[in-house]
Formats: structure tokens, C-alpha cells, sequence
């Protein structure tokens, strides 16, 4: 075995008699904690530098624009009738579905008992939270009255004298993704800790000690406490599971129980869902694919980490692929015409442009995974997932926009035009986005160290070599 | 800490002053996760209780080497979870269908369907803070200070290195026993834990600054609360003024949106506004405007602010327009009764209850001697029963003299009730017997 690790392996290959192993190269113990603690603990690269500026310069314009928004009014957005749901809801749907990989990661594939997610869920947690952040401050901003968003809040007005409307999927909306955000950030801490306690021990700078210290909460790696962790940690993912699924199960309520053509449709639950794992995943190889190169992440994050997300992606892709075909099939087998007539002129009325774009991003670039080749290649899967990531963004464009602007009464009828202002906050919302990843990247624990150790292949003779020395 | 016990006179500072000295406990290392878990099985045997391993990562089969009891976790959860599914659902209910109801197309106010969402979100919020908190709870974290992350060496276990540990609480705890069992299990290293030199509780300066912070952050809602709860003669302070306040011109003043500068807008020529279209002449104005002059309407108003003496009718009639004789309404008992009520409402005040000019305001004006009183015309008088029905229902219409028109406090069928009820008024001042039904009149002359 020990000679075994020694040569670079490839991990993809598909040997039936043997495990590949979930993280190559001579590693032990400490030299995880080495390779992971030192990403922190060098110095800042100038690129981290250059990066952080673009990033957090776009994030001010973003909170800029929503202040502009907020003094001037939705106005200055495209917004206008019929269609009143432009830009900022389909921000949202885009980015609460990115949100929805790292979840799944950390709950799905646990509970499956999928070891190699130990090396990626952590990057993957911290992209989802940062997704639902984005996706949280859309149909914040929507409200029109944002300084009255607190009356979404069930709590006892004595001014309003009033509750919010549980029936509502609107409310509903509110609940599940405050609640997903809330426990995917509870989720992600809890596995931070026993890391956060590495950190603390491993620094030397007393500023970092305590800062690390007070967020590691006196973790000392007790038996007694990894027993009560991991069966907290099972339950957390035992709960996060059923959540993860119901998060756009419900954003897709918001459309399906409306009575509008192209959006009452019984399918959307499972297609928003499929779609939302397929985004997801899309954006952690997108941003996985650089960061293993520039973080020396290569042995914890092999090609076979990258080859079953692609298979994930495949997988899903074709999904939503089926999921279009459906809702065509339905829309004639159901003898509607106005439904019949809203998917007709979604894929050959005016926003022809944008269907198509949907269908090739999401339908025909995922098949490329079907190749070995390609599913190997982190170029080449760096570009499919762009390409998918695009896709995405147009389908919520595609079923919020095209939707609205055909509505029952032909004579509003119009045609949906963004303002500069909608580009401009989409575009700075990934700034927020990288900002919040990049400080993520910076100071905390980038891969589970306390998971990897757990499952990673340590020579017996290499380990006890090192703790006698 | 033998010798502490063997003294039950020692008093507590005592007890505490000597064993800050003493260990709190014998810590062992190991090489891997294998050696630690047979030298933890060795420990449980040998019967310690007070026992604890520590790790980079959880290595299982360790709770039975220790002898570490199932949690009760799942269980907290399970009831946290359960409580927030009920407390969800009594919520939903109680907010949507008892204090609040929300009636939305027939649809019931309260039903499983439709609140599962956000009940279901409630479990999965609720367990999972039972989670993260029960496992830190069980755990006793957060622990600012341990004597063992005081131990350089300790500090690895976070990295790649093993540790088992005996705390000195043991009942069967004797040093050199543990050391001995210590070596036998294979230990790399072995050393006793003192007590901690820092004390574990929070600096005086941390609980200041923190208690500091809890006052001040309670400011924000006093001054919120006072806000509500008491008056002020300043104007409102509007952080977000809604609707309060909104850009719109008030009439008389001007603007620059139109081209002749007025913010008010006048009528489009060859429009009419909702509510003006009059179209039954005769109903709404009391005369047909027509031949005997161009503009009819501009003469009745000329009428009107004439002063023409009540008693001068012949000077009136040159420019009269042509009033209705007749009443353009259906003349009922019930319209009648309508116009009593209007009339003693509106007009009896100054024309008094029968209509003969002594109403109560006119008496009070003439004792008052007030210069400017023009006392109401007596309506029962012959030159008000010679005016056609049409110039008495103008005259409520637009008034006369120091009279002002009544059309917008009276709608013109109660005008025209009015002007019923004037009749009537003057035929009971001038009636002969002959116009009287015979049954009416047989009680007038039994009255006699």
C-alpha cells in the first residue's frame, strides 16, 4: 500500500477489487493539517489582493445601487407591466439554486454514505451560504417598501394589529429559504469547529489564537464530545436533507400555484429541484476547478472528486432536459390553449433568443460529460459548468419573463426591457459573492482536515514512524 | 489531595489552595488511532470512569473502548421537533383563523395542505437549533479554559497527535498507578496535568464591556417605546415617509408641467365630469333654458344677485327664464313627507316651522339689532305663491339675496320635495273650506 501511494495515482480508473483512494500522495496527519493550515497561513498572494479589490470594489456598487434603488424606487429597474417580476426574482431563483450543492453535498451524500465528499463539502457549504446571501437581499430588495420587510415576520404588530398569510407561497418562500439559510449556516459552523480548533492551535499570532479560539468554543478533540458531534452531525444532515429538497420545492410554488400559463405546472417542484442540483454543482466545479490549482488542493480534490460531479451534473442535466420535454408534452396533452400557446411562443415568440440559449447551455453542454475525456479534463468541465451556469440563469429568465409578458389580457402585452440598473446589480451581486468566498478562502479552514484524516489511507508503519520521532 | 481528605476540619480556601498545586489528572500519548483504542480498552478495564481519549478525528469503536453511554441527543431533538410542529401548526392556526381571519376565496381559514410549508420548516428550524445547541450543551462548550490546551504538547491533537487521559476525580485514581498503566498500554509519552494557573472564568473587563453592550443595545427599543407612548408638538420625524408626504401641487398654485402654468386643470371644452351630466332640464335646473334669452343660465344667476325687493315681481319679470310650472316629479304623500323633513331641517331655521319668515336665527338676528340682517322672506306671502314651482326650487337651488344656494348640501329630488312642502305650506295659511276634504274638514269644524 505504502508503495502503492507512492506513484501518482489515478484515481478514475474503475477497478472493481480496489477502493480508489479519496486523497492522493504520500500524506499522513500533519501534512493535511500542513497543506490545508498553510493556504491561511502564508502570505497573502498578490492575486488574493487583486482578486479582493475587484470583488469588494463591485460589492460596494452593488450596496450602492441598492441604495439608489431604495431612494429612487423600483422604478429603476425594468419592472413594469405586465411584467413585474423582471430581474430581481430571477436573480434570486439563480442564486438560491446555486445554493442548493453544498447542502446537498454535506447531508445527501453523508447520509449515502459517499466518503469523498469530505474533501469537497466544506468549499461547497461555504458557497452555499454565500449564494443564499445574494439570493436573500433579491426579493428583499422587491418588496418595494424594504424598510417594512419586517412585516413578513409573524410577530405581534400591535400597530398592524395583523398576521402575514400562512397559506401564502410567497410566505412560504420566506420560511424556507430563512430557514435553509439559517441551518445551512448552523451546519457549516458545527463542521468548522474541530477545524477552527486546529486553526487555533496551529497559529502562532495571539490575535489569532483568540479570534480562532473563541469560534472553536475550547474544541479539544474529546471522545466524549466526537460522540455527541457526529450524532449531532448525522441528525443535522438527517434534517438538512428533507430541506435541501424542500427549499425550491417551495421557490417553485411561487410560480406553480399562480394561475398564469407556463407557470401552473405540477411538474415544477421536482424540475426547479433537479435544476437547482444541477446549478449547484455546476458553480462549486467552477470555482473548484481554480482554486485546487492556485491551493494546492490536487491530492484532496482528485479528478475523481471532479468526475463524479460531472456525473452529478450529467445526471441532473438531463433532468431538466426530460423536464422541458414534459412540460411541451403537457402543455398539448392538456389541451389548454393558453397554456399551449404560452410554451409556442416561449420557444418561437420573442424571447425565442433566450429558450434557445436556455436549451443549448442546459440540454446539449452537459452531454459533453457523457465522454470520459471531458468529465477528466478540469478545462474542459470549467467551461461545460460556465456554459450550464449561463443556462440556468436564462431558464429562471426564461419561465419569469416570458411567462409575464404574455398575460391574459393581449392589450399589456410588452415586451420586457432591463435597465442598465438591473445589469449592473446583477453583475456586482457576484462581487458580494466572490468578496464573501475570497475572505472564506483567506482565514478559514477550506476542507474538512478532521473528515479527510477520518477516511484518508495512512500506512500504519508511516504513522507510527512519525509519532515516535 | 489524600491528605486534604484525611482533614475534614480544612477549610475551603485551604482545600482549594492546595490543590491548585496538585494534578488534575495523568495524560498519555499515543502513536495512532489503533494503539489509542487498545490502551483505552485497557483503561475501561482496569476500572476507570473518569476517562477520556482525545483525537484529530473521531475514531470509531471508541465508545465502547471507553465505555461511553449512547447520547441523549436524538431524544432532545425528537421532543424539540415535535414542540415546534404543534407550536407551528397552533400558530398558523390561532394567527389565520382565530385572531386574524383570513377568508381568501371561500378556501377554509385553517387546513393541513396549505400549512404544512411552513410548519415543516419550523421542525427542521427548531431541531436543528436543538441539535447544535444539545450537542454543545451535552459537551459543556463553549469552554474558554482547559488545564490540557494549557499543555504545549496537547495542542497536537488537533494536528496528528493521540492522547488518553485519567482525571485525578477518579475514586480509584493513584498517579503512579495510571503512569504504570499508562507505559503497559504502549505509551509514547506520559505526564501528569497540573491545574490550571489561569482561572477558566471570563475577565472582569470582557463581562464589563459585554454587560455595557446589553444596556446600550437596549436603548434603541426604549426610545422606540417612547416614541409610541407619548406626544409631542414637533413635527414627526419621518425616516421613510410613505405616503405621508407625496409631490403633488396643491390648488391655486403653480406648476410647470402645463403650459398655461395653473396646477389645477380646467374642465376639456366638450367634456362633461363624471356626476355633472344634467340631462332633464327641467328636473335639474327648474327652467327650460331656451329662446327668450341666449344664455339662461347666466341670466337666472343675474337674477339671483339682484336685489329685487320679495314683493316686486313685475321689475323681476322682464329677464325671467322660463320657469317650470309644473313639478317634473311624480307629487306623492311620500314626497311630501320628504320635503317636510328637509325643509324643517334646512330651511325652517330661518323661515320658521310654517314658513312665514320667523324662524328661530331670523328672531334671534332682530334682537341682536344686527345691521346686516335681511329677514327671510315670508313664504306663505302672495308673491312667493304667484312664482311658478320652477323659481322656488331655483331660488333653493342657487339662493337669493343673502340667501346661498343650497344645490350642494340638498340633491335636486329633495329640492323638488322642498318646493312640494312650500306649496303645501301656503295652501294651510290660505285654504278656503270648500278645498278641504269633506273628512278633514269635519274635524276642523269640530275643533271650532
Amino acid at each position: 500500500m505504502a508503495t502503492a501511494l507512492a506513484a501518482p495515482v489515478d484515481t478514475t480508473i474503475e477497478d472493481p477489487t480496489q477502493r480508489a483512494p479519496l486523497v492522493t500522495g504520500e500524506h499522513d496527519y500533519q501534512s493535511v493539517t500542513d497543506a490545508i493550515y498553510s493556504i491561511s497561513d502564508r502570505k497573502t498572494p498578490r492575486a488574493w489582493y487583486i482578486a479582493f479589490a475587484v470583488s469588494s470594489s463591485a460589492t460596494l456598487i452593488f450596496f450602492a445601487l441598492i441604495g439608489y434603488l431604495i431612494y429612487r424606487g423600483v422604478g429603476v429597474w425594468g419592472n413594469n407591466n405586465p411584467v413585474f417580476w423582471g430581474w430581481p426574482i430571477v436573480n434570486f431563483v439563480f442564486w438560491v439554486g446555486i445554493g442548493h450543492a453544498g447542502t446537498l453535498i454535506s447531508a445527501i451524500l453523508f447520509l449515502f454514505r459517499q466518503n469523498w465528499r469530505t474533501s469537497v463539502n466544506r468549499f461547497a457549504e461555504a458557497m452555499t451560504i454565500f449564494a443564499v446571501v445574494c439570493a436573500g437581499i433579491f426579493p428583499g430588495i422587491h418588496v418595494g417598501r424594504v424598510w417594512f420587510a419586517y412585516w413578513l415576520a409573524p410577530y405581534p404588530a400591535t400597530r398592524l394589529d395583523m398576521w402575514p398569510n400562512f397559506r401564502s407561497p410567497l410566505l412560504w418562500d420566506v420560511f424556507a429559504v430563512s430557514t435553509y439559510a439559517t441551518v445551512s449556516l448552523l451546519f457549516w459552523y458545527m463542521g468548522m469547529i474541530p477545524d477552527l480548533a486546529t486553526f487555533r492551535d496551529r497559529s502562532k499570532s495571539r490575535i489569532k489564537q483568540f479570534i480562532y479560539g473563541v469560534f472553536a468554543l475550547g474544541w479539544t478533540g474529546s471522545a466524549r464530545h466526537w460522540s455527541r458531534y457526529e450524532k449531532a452531525y448525522m441528525l443535522l444532515a438527517a434534517l438538512a436533507t428533507p430541506l435541501v429538497l424542500s427549499v425550491h420545492t417551495v421557490v417553485s410554488f411561487d410560480f406553480a400555484v399562480a394561475q398564469l400559463p407556463g407557470w401552473h405546472a405540477t411538474i415544477f417542484p421536482p424540475y426547479f429541484v433537479a435544476g437547482a442540483v444541477f446549478s449547484g454543482f455546476a458553480m462549486v466545479i467552477t470555482l473548484m476547478v481554480p482554486a485546487r490549482k492556485w491551493f494546492g488542493l490536487k491530492d484532496f480534490v482528485t479528478l475523481r472528486h471532479l468526475e463524479n460531479m460531472c456525473k452529478v451534473i450529467l445526471a441532473t442535466g438531463s433532468m431538466v432536459g426530460f423536464a422541458y420535454a414534459i412540460e411541451f408534452f403537457i402543455a398539448w396533452y392538456g389541451g389548454n390553449p393558453y397554456e399551449g400557446f404560452a410554451f409556442i411562443n416561449r420557444a418561437f415568440g420573442p424571447y425565442a433568443w433566450a429558450y434557445w440559449t436556455m436549451v443549448s447551455c442546459n440540454v446539449i453542454a452537459p452531454q459533453f460529460f457523457w465522454s470520459k475525456k471531458v468529465r477528466t479534463t478540469p478545462w474542459m468541465m470549467f467551461i461545460i459548468c460556465i456554459f450550464v451556469n449561463i443556462g440556468m440563469w436564462f431558464e429562471r429568465f426564461v419561465i419569469t419573463v416570458t411567462s409575464l409578458s404574455r398575460d391574459f389580457l393581449p392589450s399589456s402585452w410588452a415586451y420586457f426591457k432591463p435597465t442598465a440598473i438591473d445589469m449592473a446589480m446583477f453583475a456586482c451581486s457576484f462581487g458580494l459573492f466572490f468578496t464573501l468566498f475570497l475572505l472564506f478562502c483567506r482565514y478559514l479552514p477550506i476542507v474538512a482536515m478532521a473528515e479527510v484524516k477520518s477516511v484518508m489511507p495512512v500506512p500504519e508503519e508511516k504513522q507510527t514512524g512519525d509519532a515516535q520521532a | 489531595m489524600s491528605a486534604t481528605l484525611l482533614e475534614p476540619e480544612t477549610t475551603q480556601q485551604d482545600v482549594s489552595d492546595e490543590s491548585s498545586g496538585s494534578v488534575c489528572g495523568v495524560l498519555a500519548e499515543f502513536a495512532g488511532p489503533k494503539q489509542l483504542l487498545r490502551a483505552a480498552e485497557m483503561v475501561r478495564d482496569a476500572g476507570y470512569r473518569k476517562t477520556d481519549a482525545f483525537s484529530p478525528f473521531p475514531i470509531h469503536g471508541m465508545d465502547d473502548a471507553l465505555g461511553i453511554k449512547p447520547t441523549i441527543l436524538p431524544v432532545i431533538v425528537l421532543v424539540v421537533g415535535l414542540t415546534g410542529c404543534a407550536g407551528g401548526l397552533l400558530m398558523q392556526w390561532w394567527m389565520n383563523a382565530v385572531d386574524y381571519p383570513f377568508l381568501i376565496s371561500g378556501k377554509p381559514l385553517f387546513s393541513l395542505p396549505a400549512n404544512i410549508p411552513v410548519t415543516f420548516e419550523i421542525i427542521v428550524l427548531t431541531s436543528a437549533f436543538a441539535t447544535f445547541l444539545g450537542m454543545l450543551g451535552l459537551n459543556g462548550l463553549p469552554k474558554p479554559a482547559s488545564p490540557l490546551l494549557e499543555q504545549e504538547r496537547f495542542r497536537g491533537v488537533t494536528d496528528n497527535k493521540f492522547f488518553l487521559y485519567v482525571d485525578a476525580a477518579d475514586p480509584k485514581f493513584e498517579e503512579q498507578d495510571v503512569v504504570d498503566l499508562f507505559h503497559r498500554a504502549g505509551a509514547t509519552w506520559v505526564d501528569d496535568v497540573p491545574n490550571s494557573k489561569s482561572s477558566a472564568k471570563i475577565p472582569g473587563a470582557i463581562k464589563m464591556g459585554l454587560v455595557a453592550l446589553l444596556a446600550l443595545a437596549l436603548v434603541p427599543p426604549a426610545m422606540i417605546y417612547r416614541a409610541r407612548h407619548t406626544t409631542s408638538e414637533k413635527p414627526r420625524i419621518d425616516f421613510f415617509s410613505d405616503m405621508d408626504s407625496q409631490a403633488r401641487p396643491s390648488a391655486q398654485q403653480s406648476t410647470d408641467l402645463f403650459a398655461d402654468g395653473r396646477a389645477m386643470r380646467p374642465q376639456i371644452a366638450g367634456t362633461i365630469a363624471v356626476g355633472d351630466f344634467y340631462e332633464d332640464d327641467a328636473f335639474f335646473l327648474g327652467y327650460i333654458p331656451g329662446d327668450e334669452d341666449e344664455n339662461g343660465e347666466t341670466v337666472a344667476a343675474a337674477e339671483s344677485a339682484t336685489d329685487a325687493a320679495p314683493g316686486a315681481p313685475a321689475a323681476a319679470a322682464v329677464n325671467e327664464p322660463n320657469y317650470v310650472s309644473e313639478f317634473p316629479v311624480e307629487v306623492t304623500e311620500s314626497l311630501m313627507y320628504r320635503g317636510q323633513m328637509q325643509f324643517n331641517i334646512y330651511c325652517a331655521p330661518c323661515h320658521g316651522l310654517a314658513g312665514q319668515g320667523d324662524g328661530l336665527v331670523s328672531l334671534r338676528a332682530m334682537e341682536l339689532q344686527q345691521p346686516t340682517w335681511v329677514p327671510p322672506t315670508n313664504l306663505t306671502s302672495p308673491p312667493v305663491i304667484a312664482q311658478p314651482v320652477g323659481k322656488i326650487y331655483d331660488t333653493i337651488t342657487n339662493g337669493r339675496r343673502k340667501m346661498s344656494g343650497y344645490a350642494a348640501q340638498i340633491p335636486p329630488e329633495d329640492r323638488w320635495a322642498i318646493v312640494l312642502y312650500v306649496r303645501a305650506l301656503q295652501k294651510s295659511q290660505r285654504a278656503t273650506l270648500d278645498e278641504i276634504p269633506e273628512d278633514k274638514a269635519a274635524v276642523l269644524k269640530n275643533q271650532k
